[in-house]
């Protein structure tokens, strides 16, 4: 049997994900969410006085705040394989995979464990989301002068 | 030839501890059982040294065995440089070799063991074998906590540590020959389907084993791979129809027969317990089956490579057992 003909063999025994399922889930439990802080937005606004962008930057910090202690209390390791990626995506799954990288090292040592691998997921996310927004901003400055 | 057989080589005794999932599984009679995953220790590496060093203990003392009994000390795990293992040997004074196939490990340690038992004259030798789904998780996959989504190919690495007594003294498991396998790669490059990976090197293994030593395949009573998962099972069957034209009917994947359905680990278990466990603590307890044949299949799964983009290398071990 040669490798393409093993390709085919084992594309047929792979079971099919079921990605609209998924897709319909995750739509929902991340827009649970956004819906969740849109929600704070409009209570902060109206309770504190708060203007919309300072109201905004205090719901991030909430989020934030609330998907690191829940990472602490093991509510990830079951909610996101229900959810599919619509934990993920938001800054829930950016705090989270923090969290999560933060517990996981600190045995390791401050520095070896902790402070080498804190980023050990997020890097990413924070590396190219600066790059793209640099590149974006150069682009407006282009079109716009 | 890679097989051979064995005259007076008996797998005396064994000793199983399970984790806290595979308490809840189809495993039965099994010696102990961990209620967390920490196991009273500070990390996850440290409760899988602690795991080692349980079942060996436990092992010696019901044999009423000394370290000065036991001739050699054989030992395996997924951690890098087999450090678990290391940490669990350094507690014993016995002469020690450690070991590396992966999920493998297992059947590799038997016929290691059962080549110095036959050849070399030694006595008693004690194998300990281990795995911890979540230093697994760790060094393989995605920080613990992740809990990152899961697609239906993988599985789920089996927490459990297994010792096994082999010697001369005759008793009611005889090791009765074996195979070493080769290393199959057939550019295969997920390690979320670790199954396709390792079922053309069980299959290889398989044929192997069948021709050095002329026997069908209805010799055998059960035909048990290690954690080819439930997906991996369905390929390797129909790998060995297409090109060996060989049917398998008495066929079972500890890997798929490990876990219930309703513990969503998907394709079932994998790692070096998991065809111990289910081989102790479930076929053994039917007593069904007279003549086994275990291959313990191995993923040479290294993060660095697939990163690199090259594929999974595997690799599978066969070791015939008579059981009366």
């Amino acid at each position: 049997m040669t490798k393409d003909d093993y390709k085919k063999l084992v594309k047929k025994h792979t079971p099919r994900e079921p990605k609209l399922r998924n897709i319909v889930v995750a739509f929902f439990a991340g827009g649970f969410i956004g819906f969740f802080a849109e929600f704070l937005i409009y209570m902060l606004q109206e309770s504190f006085g708060m203007s919309k962008v300072i109201a905004g930057s205090w719901t991030c910090l909430i989020i934030i705040a609330i998907s690191s202690i829940l990472t602490a209390f093991g509510f990830f390791d079951n909610w996101v394989n229900k959810c599919k990626c619509g934990l993920i995506i938001p800054t829930t799954g950016f705090a989270h995979s923090v969290t999560g990288s933060a517990l996981d090292y600190k045995k390791d040592g401050l520095i070896t464990g902790l402070g080498s691998n804190i980023f050990k997921l997020a890097g990413s996310v924070i590396l190219y989301g600066v790059i793209s927004a640099f590149i974006l901003v150069v682009i407006r400055v282009v079109i716009n002068g | 030839m890679a097989s051979k057989q064995y005259k007076n080589v008996y797998l005396n005794d064994y000793f199983t501890l399970v984790g806290p999932l595979e308490k809840m599984s189809h495993l039965k009679k099994y010696n102990l059982a961990m209620d967390d995953y920490y196991y009273k220790e500070k990390t996850f590496e440290q409760a899988e040294v602690k795991m080692q060093n349980v079942v060996v203990d436990n092992i010696m003392s019901r044999n009423c065995l000394n370290n000065s009994d036991i001739n050699l000390l054989i030992g395996g795990d997924l951690t890098n440089q087999i450090a678990v293992s290391n940490y669990n040997a350094k507690k014993y004074n016995i002469p020690f070799i450690g070991l590396y196939s992966a999920c493998a490990t297992f059947t590799e340690e038997l016929i290691i063991a059962s080549n110095f038992v036959d050849c070399s004259g030694y006595k008693k030798i004690l194998t300990v074998v281990s795995s911890h789904n979540l230093t697994a998780e760790k060094q393989f996959r995605y920080p613990v906590e992740y809990g990152a989504p899961r697609p239906h190919t993988s599985t789920f690495t089996t927490t459990g540590a297994i010792a096994t007594l082999i010697g001369k003294k005759e008793g009611n498991i005889k090791i009765e020959s074996s195979t070493i396998g080769r290393v199959i790669d057939m550019d295969v490059s997920d390690a979320n389907n670790m199954g396709a990976v390792m079922a053309p090197a069980a299959a290889s293994t398989l044929v192997e084993h069948l021709n050095d030593l002329k026997r069908d395949v209805s010799y055998y009573d059960l035909i048990l791979t290690g954690d080819l998962g439930c997906v991996g099972g369905k390929i390797f069957q129909e790998f060995l129809e297409k090109n060996h034209n060989i049917f398998l009917k008495k066929y079972m994947d500890a890997g798929c027969e490990l876990f219930l359905d309703s513990q969503e680990t998907y394709a079932g278990g994998s790692g070096p317990a998991c065809l111990p466990l289910v081989l102790f603590n479930k076929i053994l307890t039917t007593k069904k089956y007279k003549k086994i044949l275990i291959i313990g299949t191995g993923a040479l799964h290294s993060t660095t490579f697939v990163n690199q983009k090259k594929s999974i290398p595997a690799i599978a071990h066969a070791v015939s057992l008579e059981v009366c």
